[in-house]
């Protein structure tokens, strides 16, 4: 053991030093001993093992990706496809000078710097002795004129293979998403052997959320090599799983009549079947050309979707926030009747503005003249605002916020693609947490009419409006139907969701507000009268106007002193047949001025649509 | 005795020099067989190679307690390199290792296989050896910081070395077996923690590295080629360029990481022999070097340096043999690649110094 010295003392460190030398060259003679044995092991024991495997070493096995599955829409027609193609693909550990080689290339089949670029990038990304794709989408001609040249170009080879089409494109963009090339994030995640012969992966919606049944198994193959490694034949082959095909609830003739009725405006639009939660239209409008995703948009583009003003990348139908505005007070009106605040004939007078005791402000009703006398059928058919300002303010903000969080707002509506925002409904908790400051009543009464803090995706606004048409049955919203093997044809339908039943005291509660609403439309001074016109079934509805500024006290909204981005967005929510809903809508154009107006004719069109095709079936 | 040599007016130690030399040749005659026959390759690589002994030769006029003085400015520079990276670092291969200076790109981790070796013997030669318990924690501090840094990026193979070089000066200064052993429970107790805490790939590839037959088409691939290349070769060898496995184009890395593969499949056994011959002789000149320095400082960073040099050598074998998981360690002054070229002469270059510099200095 080494003594102790308070001194340095040079020689006793020599020592030392060298005593821990010795016994280091002493382990590492040990582990060169070690080495040395296994070569022997593996060169000389078993030597005759590997010569044979060695022999037999022109045998390689390789992946077979499976089949991606394929998107339907409720009629049957193909929303996500594959498509063959052909590119023109390089091993980089093949060849020394890439750029050399580019060149040559080019010479033979046009190769634009955009495809140099995108190339570089992925070339970084990959192993040395995995293909990276150079040109994409060889026509015939090309192929043929590679083909002739191959013998000049080793480790460069065309690969036939099937790119992912989104016929829709734009239409459905927000709905399916898109696959494009893995990248370092997905490898992450993955089973690196299942996708070890796989280039895509769903990056967004219905492909991504669906991903593991629509890729399907990987396969492999044995196949024998000549010394440049080229596939002389096939040996052995195992067969990949193809992937389930996916059978969307989308109605495709609804949702082209949903889009062309929105007219290329900033908007969402959602319709459901309130029986099983099948979504028949979902729409984000604008939307963007999910193709150019596939095989990686050149950033050019890229930068002009971020840029654009109309925000088209934002899924408007489970990612945007508006205030819910007028179509909150059906709800409210289901709150105040179980909370005892109000019977269906109560009163409340209206002069044209609310004030609370004590207080100055006025709170002001939409129509200057006010209504009169209001009881809740007629706040409802005609949206008086004082008559929800003060169940509003009877009711007070814990048991609005109770009974507006049954129906789902601010909830994740628990759809099946990812992304979805919460939206909000706000309470005592939430205020202080978020900007730590007390509740006010005044923020009450404008929650009552669905401005303030209120913030719904029309996804939510759509799921509690199908509650309200199954008289408070919620059920979850659902983009799938069914899933179907296309080697099997066996068909798995999936199972609708119901999540909860809001309870009241008494039914006719329901059918009060929904009176209500159906007065909406096709009662004298409702709201919405002129889209109920002439309908040859019934249906309920409310429209809503969403604030996106403030108003002063003592100034006027004029729509023509406002710059665009500033006008009300225009709601409306509506299910029908009245006695049965099949249907269920929620409607919000942004910045397109008022509910009734704007949003509640798309409504009607959508409608005549769904229930004259839905007789046509129903007569055979 | 007071008689100056060539070698040390040159500051060249001509037996290290002369067998780094010989490694270097047999380094690109390999390389030229497993590039394919590329003239080129072998061209770009002596390139390489002449930089980086020009560096070694720069860094041996250097007097010792020169280096000693750099040691904490150059540990701290590339502390902050290394936090640098996780910003601002460019990706490549899958991990985010290098630093883009316009006119080349870098990798800090190559600093910190010097760095750290110095650092710590700087602060081990400060005060009596072996060292008290606290000072071996700060040690230990000292190692881990930069190695969570690297093994984050992900880099593996750099954070093991730059780890192996911090504790082999540890383990020279005399740290007592008692720690010493204590240290390895502990290590060896945190493991399940850590297998806690991993990612589902990461736990893939361990368990992939325990049966490597399991994936054939994912991390066993490179294993299970090379061990058919090494077992096909023999005790002679199939000769030079006639190595079917490595033409065949079965084995990935074959002129970077997986060079020894090709050279057992081409100069069998018997070339294994030889070329561990000349480490051995590299290696014992190293420590014999570590040994007759005149401080501490010296000594310490000399071995530390030298048996960093066995690691990579062991790492890699061992990970070519198939006995040690693919943590991507080129075999030293053998495989083709710059970086770690550079960082290994300018390492013997810090060795030359402190051997030819010994009778000049007064410490």
């Amino acid at each position: 053991m080494a003594k102790e010295f308070t001194l340095k003392d040079q020689d006793h460190e020599s020592n030392l030093v060298a005593r821990r030398v010795y016994i280091a060259a002493f382990i590492i003679l040990m582990l060169v001993i070690m080495i040395i044995s296994r070569i022997f092991f593996l060169t000389v024991l078993q030597h005759e093992h590997y010569t044979t495997l060695s022999k037999s070493n022109r045998v390689k096995i390789t992946p077979i990706p499976p089949i991606r599955g394929l998107i339907y829409s409720r009629d049957g027609v193909i929303l996500a496809e594959n498509k063959p193609t052909f590119s023109l693909e390089v091993v980089p550990e093949q060849i020394d000078d890439i750029d050399k080689i580019i060149a040559q290339l080019q010479k033979i089949i046009p190769i634009e710097a955009s495809d140099i670029e995108r190339f570089k990038k992925l070339l970084k990304k990959k192993r040395r002795f995995e293909n990276v794709p150079l040109r994409l989408n060889l026509d015939k001609e090309e192929v043929a004129l590679f083909a002739v040249n191959r013998h000049r170009f080793p480790g460069v080879d065309i690969v036939a293979g099937l790119n992912r089409y989104y016929p829709f494109a734009e239409k459905l963009v927000h709905t399916i998403g898109y696959v494009a090339r893995i990248d370092e994030d997905d490898i992450k995640q993955l089973n690196e052997s299942n996708y070890s012969g796989t280039t895509h992966i769903g990056k967004l919606g219905i492909e991504k959320s669906y991903e593991t049944l629509l890729h399907g198994e990987v396969g492999y193959q044995q196949v024998e090599v000549n010394a440049q490694g080229r596939v002389i034949r096939i040996l052995d082959r195992t067969a990949p799983k193809p992937g389930e095909n996916i059978h969307l609830t989308i109605d495709l003739s609804l949702q082209q009549i949903a889009i062309d009725a929105l007219e290329n405006r900033r908007g969402a639009i959602v319709a459901m079947d309130p029986r099983n939660g099948d979504v028949l239209s979902f729409v984000s409008s604008p939307g963007y050309d999910p193709n150019k995703f596939v095989n990686g948009i050149d950033s050019k583009s890229y930068k002009a979707l971020l840029a654009s003003k109309d925000k088209p990348l934002i899924n408007r139908v489970i990612q945007g926030k508006y205030p819910p505005g007028s179509t909150i007070k059906p709800f409210m009106g289901i709150v105040g009747l179980e909370n005892g605040a109000r019977t269906m004939t109560d009163e409340s007078w209206c002069p044209g503005w609310f004030s609370l005791k004590g207080h100055e402000h006025r709170y002001r009703d939409w129509k200057k003249q006010g209504h009169g006398h209001t009881d809740l059928h007629k706040a409802i058919v005609q949206s008086c605002d004082v008559y929800f300002y003060s169940l509003a303010h009877d009711l007070g903000i814990d048991l609005i916020y109770e009974g507006l969080s049954k129906f789902g707002f601010g909830q994740i509506t628990g759809i099946d693609i990812d992304g979805e925002n919460r939206g909000l409904m706000p309470s005592r908790e939430w205020k202080q947490k978020a900007i730590s400051q007390p509740w006010y009543p005044g923020e009450t009464l404008i929650l009552g009419i669905g401005q303030g803090y209120a913030l719904t995706t029309p996804m939510q606004l759509a799921k509690a409006t199908a509650s309200l048409a199954n008289k408070g049955n919620i059920i979850r919203p659902r983009l799938v139907s069914s899933t179907s093997n296309s080697s099997t044809n066996n068909m798995i339908t999936l199972p609708s969701v119901s999540e909860n039943q809001i309870t009241v005291s008494d039914n006719a509660y329901w059918d009060d507000v929904i009176n209500s609403m159906y007065d909406v439309v096709h009662g004298v001074g409702g709201t919405a009268w002129r889209s109920g016109l002439n309908a040859e079934y019934k249906f309920a509805g409310k429209t809503g106007t969403a604030q996106v500024i403030g108003i002063a006290q003592d100034e006027e909204y004029k729509k023509e002193e406002i710059a665009e981005e500033f006008q009300d967005h225009a709601l409306f929510i509506a299910f029908a047949p009245v006695e049965a809903p099949r249907i269920a809508i929620a409607i919000i154009v942004e910045n397109g001025g008022g509910g009734s107006k704007t949003a509640a004719p798309i409504a009607r069109k959508m409608l005549d649509h769904f229930m004259n095709n839905q007789d046509l079936i129903s007569k055979g | 005795m007071e008689q100056r040599s060539i070698g040390q007016r040159l500051h060249i130690d001509f037996p290290l020099f002369f067998g780094i030399l010989v490694l270097c040749i047999i380094g690109l005659v390999v390389i030229y067989s497993a590039g394919g026959q590329d003239i080129n390759l072998v061209y770009r690589q002596a390139v390489k190679l002449l930089i980086a002994l020009v560096g070694m030769v720069i860094v041996a006029q250097l007097p010792p307690a020169e280096i000693a003085r750099w040691s904490l400015r150059l540990y701290l520079f590339g502390l902050i390199l290394l936090v640098l990276v996780i910003f601002y670092g460019d990706v490549g291969k899958g991990a985010q290792r290098w630093l883009d200076l316009k006119v080349f790109r870098f990798q800090p981790s190559e600093i910190m296989k010097l760095s750290v070796p110095m650092m710590i013997a700087f602060y081990l030669a400060d005060k009596t050896l072996p060292p008290r318990f606290l000072r071996v924690v700060t040690v230990c501090a000292l190692i881990t910081i930069p190695v969570l840094l690297i093994a984050k990026q992900p880099d593996l193979g750099t954070a093991l070395l730059v780890a192996a070089a911090g504790f082999s000066v540890l383990f020279i200064a005399g740290i007592s077996w008692r720690l010493l052993i204590s240290m390895g429970v502990l290590g060896a107790a945190g493991a399940p923690v850590l297998w806690y805490f991993m990612h589902d790939y990461q736990k893939r590839r361990v368990l992939t590295f325990l049966n490597p037959e399991n994936d054939p088409l994912g991390a066993g691939y490179h294993t299970i080629q090379s061990k058919i290349a090494i077992g096909s070769g023999g005790f002679y060898g199939k000769g030079w360029l006639n190595g079917t496995q490595s033409h065949l184009e079965f084995l990935p890395e074959r002129s970077t990481d997986f060079i020894f593969a090709v050279f057992c499949e081409e100069f069998g056994m018997l070339g294994v022999l030889l070329l561990l011959c000349i480490y051995l002789f590299i290696i014992s000149r190293g420590l014999y070097i570590a040994i007759n320095a005149q401080h501490t400082f010296g000594r310490l960073l000399a071995s530390g340096l030298t048996l960093t040099f066995f690691v990579y050598i062991f790492v890699n074998m061992g990970m070519v043999t198939g006995q040690l998981p693919v943590v991507g360690v080129p075999l030293p002054l053998v495989s083709h690649g710059g970086t770690s070229m550079v960082t290994l002469m300018i390492g013997f270059g810090i060795i030359m110094a402190i051997h030819t510099h010994r009778r000049f200095l007064s410490f």
